[in-house]
């Protein structure tokens, strides 16, 4: 059963929800957010669509496999974690630059954002993972 | 070249290995052949220093707080087994280059090798305990994927699962044996060890040290009653059998009870308890290669029967015994490793395994046959060959061995009678005779195929002419790694000919008596078949035995501890619970008093009330998709109350997950059958005892968690230090990336392999249902 005004908010609402969870895994270090709620505003975005179009269409959206995204997610966490056995710190120490942005403005980047990020995917890849594979079935 | 140096070239090349097979195809092994032999001759060089007396350790510290250093040395005993396993490894890498050609996993094959290798390499060579039970350990896994390498015959894989288990076993045995030892002794360097052996040999643990290095030393070097697993490991391909079980591996375990000599031995227990396994081995280990057929089988158990003469010989620990010991143990490593070759490229070139069905190949094989007939002889004893020499000074040793000494010596005799029938069947007789017909034309195999054994085989014949030289630069300085650099100088030198000794006559009376064994084989053999209904009661069918046994326990409490029930789980957890935390409860706390009701706002009296009849609601619901929306309601309330009073964070995440959980249901409940009660009145009352129980208990720990004041809160140093030490602002985010990162790293982790069990379950359901409709 498809419903055009489900089609067609999903349209408008996907895109956005995506930046919204970008938004939130960004800002989460200081703002509330982070990468546990910005990869389920995400996933959400994904289950609209599927409740929209279906669950092959969102997994077509979605393009790589949930199970990549699992995958790549642990691996950046891990490597956010290695990055400081190289420096000489023990596992898991936040490494930080200050980058000097055009317009004074000063961002701190450190290894903190890259875990997250792979907190971010692993939320996404399993919550696509479960709910793609529940809806085809 | 530092002994460091040495075990890291090697595992560079066991890395590199299925690289370098790739890009230089069938080079390869001469690549690494030649790399081997450079350390097994580096090493070698080193003799020089260790028969001075001048033993240099490598060390390096590790794991200070766990008396871990790794610290290398190179005395006399410690060469000899290095030397053995890198020179016979290189030999082995050129027969298996070709033996295993164009075998898709050659270049992997390589890498377990040289893997096996360096681990052994640490173990001759390791000076703290740890990291010689590491090494030892390392053999272990690295010989399971040996012995298991045709890992597409069953037969092959329960045999390298059998050897792992087994050594396994020995090897944690060894573990807390070798423990131990560190404690009575204070530290974990063998060499100073040493000193302290006289507070080891008079402390209480003495007994259990010996037991559980005794068994893991037996487990390994294949001693009865677990002998069964080498025999089982001819499964492995020839060029596997002949490093691992003739000339390394297997050898480890006499190597260990040597090593351990100088801190644990002479003791009667020891001399005792050694030469009752040794001599049981030897026996058993001759009687069963008498009575097999296949020719690695013979060999196996020719090999086992070895490791029982040499456990016997440190058993009874005479410098005489030792020095006959380790003699032996060069012989066997050469002649041994030379004959398991030759087995594989008879069987290679015939497609015939059994010894009793070979003969004539002399013409199509001259080279083999000139392996078998060299490598036969010294495994015989004949002089001028070195095996003679080692079974001339065993039988001197076993004379020497008072007061039990007609035992021993005729114990010795009536093996080695035995042990001569083996290279009559398998080194001579298949070149001799007629030819006969076979599956294959037979053919002399490619050069690395005779290369390797040809060596082995003359340098068996060499080491009898040149015992002297050999004696000096490598037996005494090993000897003298046993029982002292002193008493090893005493000993007489080593001299092919001893003149008309016993130990002549000894070895004249094996020759006749091995003759008269090998012709009368068929009926001896039918005799001991009789044996065979005892197989039963052995060994090997214990480990069967005891393996389905494992396998029983393990069904059985599965199947009372995960019953399946989702219901059963809940009960038994939320039951537990209640009793424990229950029993524990500080009586004295006064639930109402701690809550404060003066300030309470009525917007949360509204919420409250929504989440109670949202709870009520999910109970009382007669529809799936009511409850569920229900407890989507519950979850809504309390996310509000996360959102005011300050937890952003936390109310976002719930409202996101309340969400995600309700189109889950949503999906799960699609398949389910329509709703219907199927419990009755009075087990739905239970849960509902046991529920308002385990609510009431949550209410209150959380109530009397809130009135105690703590001094030291973990929340005001986060608080504190958020910015400061990790740029955030946002505490609880910097606690799940930066604080508690590990934390949440194992949580991502955990979540991941749900996920995966999930998507498993599901497929398999999916697939099911494929290939029912």
């Amino acid at each position: 059963m498809k419903s055009t005004i489900l089609i067609t908010a999903s349209r408008i609402l996907h895109p956005l929800l995506l930046m919204f969870a970008v938004f939130l895994l960004l800002r989460g270090h200081n703002e509330p957010g982070g990468g546990f709620a910005g990869g389920l505003v995400a996933a959400s975005a994904y289950v609209l669509h599927a409740m929209a179009n279906g669950a092959a269409s969102a997994r077509r959206a979605l393009r790589v496999s949930p199970h990549v995204l699992v995958g790549a997610g642990l691996l950046a966490a891990l490597a956010a974690g290695l990055f400081s056995l190289f420096v000489g710190e023990p596992f898991l120490t936040g490494a930080w630059a200050n980058l000097r942005m055009p317009g004074s403005t000063e961002w701190s980047v450190g290894t903190p954002l890259l875990f997250d990020a792979g907190v971010f995917l692993v939320v996404v890849g399993i919550t696509m993972l479960i709910i793609l594979s529940m809806a085809e079935n | 070249m530092t002994l460091t140096a040495a075990i890291l070239l090697v595992l560079a090349l066991a890395a590199s290995a299925p690289i370098l097979h790739r890009v230089l195809g069938r080079a390869t092994h001469w690549l690494l052949a030649a790399a081997a032999g450079y350390v097994a001759a580096r090493l070698g060089m080193r003799f020089s220093d260790a028969a001075a007396g001048v033993e240099i350790i490598e060390s390096y510290t590790w794991v200070e707080s766990m008396g871990l250093t790794f610290s290398l040395r190179a005395d006399g005993l410690g060469l000899m087994l290095a030397v053995l396993v890198s020179g016979i490894g290189s030999l082995i890498l050129i027969y298996a280059g070709d033996y295993l050609r164009g075998r898709a996993e050659l270049g992997l094959f390589y890498s377990y090798l040289l893997l096996f290798m360096a681990s052994m390499l640490g173990v001759a060579l390791a000076d703290n305990a740890i990291l010689l039970f590491i090494c030892w350990e390392l053999t272990s896994l690295s010989s399971y994927l040996l012995i298991g390498f045709d890992h597409e015959r069953p037969s092959a894989r329960s045999a390298a699962l059998q050897a792992l288990l087994v050594t396994g076993i020995g090897g944690l045995a060894l573990l807390v044996g070798l423990l131990f030892l560190g404690h009575v002794c204070g530290n974990y360097e063998l060499s100073a060890m040493v000193e302290r052996s006289a507070t080891v040999r008079a402390h209480g643990l003495y007994v259990p040290i010996l037991v559980l290095v005794v068994i893991g030393a037996a487990t390994k070097s294949a001693q009865f009653p677990f002998h069964f697993w080498l025999p089982s490991a001819m499964e492995a391909p020839s060029p596997v059998s002949a490093y691992l079980h003739s000339a390394t591996m297997v050898k480890a375990g006499v190597f260990l009870l040597a090593r351990m000599t100088p801190i644990l031995g002479g003791t009667a227990s020891w001399q005792t308890t050694l030469t009752l396994i040794g001599g049981a081995t030897m026996l058993i280990g001759a009687a069963f290669s008498l009575s097999s057929a296949g020719l690695k089988r013979i060999l196996a158990y020719s090999t086992v029967s070895t490791l029982g003469i040499l456990t016997m010989l440190i058993g009874i620990g005479t410098p005489a015994a030792i020095m006959a010991a380790v003699v032996y143990l060069i012989a066997h490593a050469f002649y041994k490793g030379a004959l398991f070759m030759l087995a594989g490229v008879i069987s290679h070139a015939t497609g015939e395994y059994d010894a009793d069905r070979l003969g004539g190949l002399g013409r199509a094989m001259p080279m083999s046959a000139a392996v078998g007939a060299l490598a036969g002889l010294s495994m015989a004893g004949i002089p001028p060959m070195f095996g003679f020499v080692g079974k001339e000074l065993l039988y001197e040793a076993g004379m020497d061995a008072s007061p039990w000494w007609i035992v021993v010596t005729a114990a010795f005799l009536a093996t080695h009678m035995v042990l001569f029938v083996v290279p009559l069947r398998v080194g001579l007789r298949p070149f001799f005779g007629n030819g006969r017909s076979f599956v294959n034309r037979p053919h002399e195999g490619a050069l690395g195929m005779w290369l390797g054994p040809l060596i082995l085989a003359v340098g068996g014949a060499a080491g009898g002419i040149f015992v002297t030289v050999i004696g000096e630069r490598v037996v005494y300085p090993t000897v003298g790694a046993i029982i002292g650099m002193e008493q090893s100088r005493a000993l007489p030198a080593l001299k092919l000919w001893h003149g008309l000794t016993p130990a002549l006559a000894l070895s004249a009376a094996t020759l006749i008596g091995g003759m008269i064994l090998f012709s009368r084989r068929t009926a001896i053999v039918h005799a001991l078949s009789r044996l065979s209904r005892f197989e039963q009661f052995g060994p090997s069918a214990a480990y069967e035995r005891m393996l389905t046994g494992i396998n029983h326990i393990a069904t059985m409490q599965t199947r009372v501890i995960q019953s399946g029930h989702l219901r059963r789980y809940l009960l038994i957890i939320l039951t537990t619970a209640v009793a424990l935390i229950g029993l524990n409860l500080d009586s004295s706390f006064d639930m109402l008093q701690a809550v404060d009701f003066s300030n309470v706002q009525p917007q949360f009296v509204v919420v409250c009330v929504l989440i109670l009849l949202g709870a009520l609601s999910a109970v009382r619901s007669r529809t799936r998709l009511g409850a569920v929306a229900s407890l989507g309601a519950v979850g809504y309330g309390v996310a509000l109350i996360f959102a005011y009073f300050g937890a952003p964070d936390l109310a976002m995440t719930q409202f996101l997950i309340e969400t995600l959980i309700v189109i889950l249901f949503v999906l799960v409940l699609y398949h389910l059958p329509a709703f219907s009660i199927y419990s009755s009145r009075a087990s739905r009352s239970f849960d509902a005892t046991i529920a308002i129980a385990f609510g009431g208990l949550m209410s209150w720990l959380t109530l009397s968690a809130a009135t105690i004041e703590s001094h030291s809160r973990i929340s005001d140093y986060f608080a504190e230090h958020s910015v400061s030490d990790a740029h955030g602002r946002n505490v609880v985010n910097v606690i799940l990336v930066d604080f508690r990162a590990i934390d949440t790293l194992g949580e991502i982790t955990v979540l991941a392999v749900a996920a995966v069990g999930v998507y498993a379950l599901l497929r398999i359901r999916r697939r099911r249902e494929e290939a029912g409709g």
